[in-house]
């Protein structure tokens, strides 16, 4: 039977109220994505046992951290999690060697999952390993804190905005780290953010959060691809698509084929065969009724509207298309969708002027 | 130069800092922790309490504490009980009161220590599998040090340097409870001028030697005292 992530938590703070059920897979990187005060690192503390939720569940598999009906509640240190923090918080007064070794040494060596070394290699911190946390970059703490919340030999990761604090260079360079944890390790990894483009890039599975409530749960791109999200969602709106390098075109561009068509880039370094994850905002597609000939955007691709959806913003909808098994979002004026007359059940062609590549 | 009854009263004073000092720490930390820790509404009386020996005249204390542990006193009739018999003008009357009178000296650095930890550390120990007793001794003990430095410091010298309380209950018994500010004031009023320049002296360098040490180690522990 497949593990999964139970949580029903309730936290009652006067103006905050939180209010989640959530039964997550245990595999892959799930996001919990939602804007500052919706509750997700809430969510996350809670489920850590680092924050009391009164009359909670919180089970992995059928190890159950708390169940507050029956008075069971583990404390943090006996649940077989990782957590890392917004900032690294190492241990001033250990080496690097040092705070690797904190959590694993409190492991049972028969229960330990992963040995230092290799997770070192994993994270590019071998080199690292006999310095002091205060002589390190924010990068560099990042990766050996996350490196230690391995090491802790977690059947579950939780990561509160690992990435928050850091400058964009800083983000850019521990990005391929966690990619790479998520391919190399069996380790599910619940992970909080409120960056549309880190979720976007990293994410399987999205839990949008929003003032306390769980608005949508699901696979990531079906998830982004709904148009009855809150409105506050909208502005952002735009759909993944996991496609497969297929080939190169004469003229320097990359053809990317995905269910259902085959988008052109700028030249990839990737060898054929590699697959990328590409990201296409709602606001870089504009739908044409008949094929369009005369242009110079080159990604035209047949498709079928399957719902039309208010935005925040006046005068704008968003438009959900559907190009073979793919969805897909347009971010349209109310004015253009009514003079081409767009319904459900309408086929069209929709126009890419954008997309951005996110490995 | 030095005398038996001088070098009688300096042994006897490291005797009593040490002991103090001991059993301030021991007492100290897990107040000094709960101060730190708790939201409970009675920690701004024990704060105060515990501060009380910084605006007290000392003979207050002492004078309290000698009724609190005579023969007429709750705490004496106790201690008779017990078979120890009364406390004042003895030994462990003097280590009882010098605890209470240097208790602030300690408690106070290590309560700052432990408030500039902050959460944090202990929340990630937690996840890390360690146990609140695991993480006390291997994150807040380092993370403390410079506190529990100066605390102790502070308390062994503070001890060293009283005088009205030792005076109120430890009276001045050779070998049991004269200690060296006792015997100074002995030596001032009989006028043996050379022999109090002898201890006061000394006394005087002790102290600054030991601040300087601490100031210059650990500038910001002492700054942190309230």
């Amino acid at each position: 039977m497949e593990q999964r992530l139970r949580a029903r938590l309730r936290i009652d703070r006067g103006a905050f109220r939180l209010d989640v059920d959530l039964d997550l897979p245990q595999r892959g990187i799930t996001a919990l994505f939602g804007h500052s005060g919706s509750g997700k690192t809430t969510v996350l503390r809670a489920i850590a046992g680092l924050e009391r939720a009164p009359g909670g569940y919180v089970a992995l598999g059928d190890d159950v951290w708390q169940d507050d009906a029956r008075g069971v509640f583990k404390p943090v240190h006996w649940r077989a999690l990782g957590y890392v923090f917004q900032e690294a918080s190492l241990f001033p007064h250990l080496s690097v060697r040092g705070n690797l070794e904190f959590g694993r040494k409190r492991v049972p060596a028969q229960a330990r999952r992963f040995a230092l070394e290799p997770v070192a290699d994993l994270l590019g911190i071998g080199a690292l390993l006999d310095r002091r946390p205060d002589g390190l970059s924010g990068g560099e703490r990042q990766r050996v804190a996350i490196a230690r919340a391995l090491l802790a030999s977690p059947r579950l990761l939780l990561m509160d905005e690992p990435l928050a604090a850091l400058d964009l260079k800083r983000k850019r360079e521990i990005l391929p780290y966690l990619e790479r944890m998520h391919e190399e390790l069996a380790l599910p990894i619940l992970y909080v953010s409120h960056a549309p483009d880190e979720v976007a890039r990293l994410a399987d599975h999205l839990v949008l959060l929003d003032d306390g409530k769980v608005v949508a749960s699901g696979p990531l791109t079906e998830t982004l691809a709904r148009i009855d999200l809150p409105p506050s969602f909208a502005d952002d709106a735009g759909v993944v698509l996991d496609t497969m390098l297929a080939g190169h075109e004469e003229d320097a561009l990359s053809r990317l084929e995905f269910a259902g068509g085959a988008l052109l880039v700028g030249r990839r370094r990737e060898p054929i065969g590699t697959h990328l994850r590409c990201r296409i905002h709602a606001r870089d597609v504009s739908l044409v009724l008949a094929r369009p000939e005369q242009t110079s955007i080159v990604n035209r691709l047949p498709a079928v509207v399957t719902a039309v959806a208010a935005t925040d913003t006046p005068g704008h909808v968003l438009v959900q298309l559907r190009i073979g098994a793919s969805p897909l979002l347009a971010r349209i004026t109310e004015r253009s969708r009514r003079e081409l007359g767009i319904e459900p059940g309408l086929p069209l062609w929709a126009q890419i002027k954008g997309v951005a590549l996110l490995s | 130069m030095l005398d038996a009854a001088d070098l009688a009263a300096v042994r006897l004073t490291l005797e009593l800092a040490t002991v103090v000092t001991l059993l301030l720490l021991a007492l100290g930390t897990p107040l000094a922790w709960w101060l730190a820790r708790t939201r409970s509404p009675l920690r701004h009386g024990v704060g105060a309490v515990v501060a009380l020996p910084l605006v007290l005249p000392p003979t207050v204390i002492g004078f309290y504490l000698l009724l609190l542990l005579g023969p007429n006193g709750p705490a004496g009739k106790f201690t008779e009980a017990l078979g120890i018999g009364l406390l004042p003008f003895s030994f462990g009357g003097l280590v009882l009161a010098s605890v209470c009178y240097s208790l602030p000296f300690v408690v106070q650095p290590l309560q700052n220590a432990f408030d500039a930890i902050g959460p944090r550390p202990l929340e990630v120990a937690a996840t890390l599998r360690a146990s609140p007793w695991d993480t006390f001794w291997s994150v807040v003990v380092p993370l403390a040090r410079p506190g529990f430095l100066s605390g102790a410091v502070l308390g062994f010298a503070h001890t060293v340097g009283e005088f009205g309380v030792v005076l109120m209950i430890g009276g001045n018994i050779p070998d049991k409870t004269r200690v060296v500010s006792v015997q100074i004031y002995d030596h001032v009023e009989a006028l043996e001028y050379a022999q109090a320049h002898w201890l006061a002296g000394g006394m005087l360098v002790f102290s600054f030697v030991v601040l300087l040490a601490l100031y210059t180690l650990y500038p910001q522990a002492v700054r942190g005292r309230r």
